[in-house]
């Protein structure tokens, strides 16, 4: 059973990375999830949900996960910017869940975007 | 849409973007295999005349595109089933649309990974709304919503990955024993 003790213990956790995150501010990676009909139809939960796992897992403190709706590219949903600070933008389409570890190692620890699975990469073909 | 579950995520998008500081969700199973899933907001609610044409693909709030699939995809899911959706609206004072589904019917779509869209529902609107998710069926009943786990946070957000995780796991086990028998 999941109890109300766990969440106390969960909350104290999270806490001490809210003031890491606190300490060197404006630092933030931003990764975002287009969530409108058509990026939930095509699987864009189980990639959130994934991020989530990842960045839970891997205890990292910087990382902000925002939905967004439709940008007008369906076909290529899911789709995931990662917004390293400081860095242009990247997309990511067609994600899914099995991707996400890579994108999370490679792109966002290390800073190296997973140039495979971008729109630019996915355009060309 | 693959999951019941999916059109919920989906739709809930409309309660937030109508400004709603409560949303209620329930998920009804009756004894005659009816399914009814409702969402009730007091967002700013719907004119009579958008209230007229919301079922129309080609209706929508947003100034981007023409068209919005949301309900025009629900309710081909419901329908397809021998079931119904109502939507009852009043300007100001919010909205409640309930899709019926007869969840015998080999057409209907499985309730899917309810615990899970509740998780991402909550991660992306943290703060407000309020969310409750109310379950009921022959076999029990259950209630959760971030209203009351909230104060015991004191302050960390919602979204953080740590309590997420935390609600979807517990809802996880409560959804089980009353809505099993749908999921799959």
């Amino acid at each position: 059973m999941k109890t109300l003790a766990e969440l106390e213990a969960i909350r104290k956790a999270t806490l001490s990375r809210i003031n890491l995150r606190k300490d060197d501010k404006g630092e933030v990676t931003r990764v975002v999830i287009g969530m409108a009909t058509c990026g939930i139809a095509a699987g864009a939960r189980p990639v959130m949900l994934a991020f989530m796992d990842e960045i839970e897992k891997r205890k990292l403190a910087h990382v902000q996960i925002s939905q967004t709706g439709c940008i007008g590219m369906c076909r290529l949903e899911p789709m995931v910017d990662v917004i390293l600070p400081g860095k242009d933008k990247v997309t990511y389409v067609h994600v899914k869940p099995e991707m996400v570890p890579r994108i999370v190692a490679e792109h966002i620890v290390n800073g190296r975007p997973v140039d495979e699975y971008t729109i630019g990469a996915a355009e060309k073909k | 849409m693959k999951e019941i579950a999916l059109h919920l995520l989906d739709i809930v998008q409309n309660s937030v973007r109508a400004g709603a500081s409560h949303v209620a969700i329930r998920f009804l199973l009756g004894e005659d295999g009816v399914l009814e899933m409702g969402v009730r907001d007091d967002g700013c609610g719907m004119s009579e005349e958008l209230l007229s044409r919301v079922r129309s693909p080609f209706t929508t709030t947003r100034t981007t595109r023409k068209v919005g699939l949301g309900i025009p995809l629900l309710m081909q899911n419901a329908m397809q089933t021998g079931g119904h959706v109502d939507i009852e609206s009043e300007e100001g004072k919010g909205t409640d649309i309930a899709a019926f589904f007869q969840t015998g019917s080999i057409d209907c779509l499985p309730l899917g990974d309810l615990a899970s869209t509740m998780a991402s529902i909550i991660m992306g609107s943290p703060d407000t709304p309020e969310f409750a998710l109310h379950c009921t069926s022959p076999t029990g009943e259950m209630s959760f919503s971030t209203e009351e786990i909230r104060p015991m946070l004191e302050g960390v957000s919602l979204a953080e990955p740590g309590v997420v995780q935390w609600i979807k796991e517990s809802l996880e086990e409560e959804i089980e024993p009353i809505l099993g028998g749908i999921m799959k």
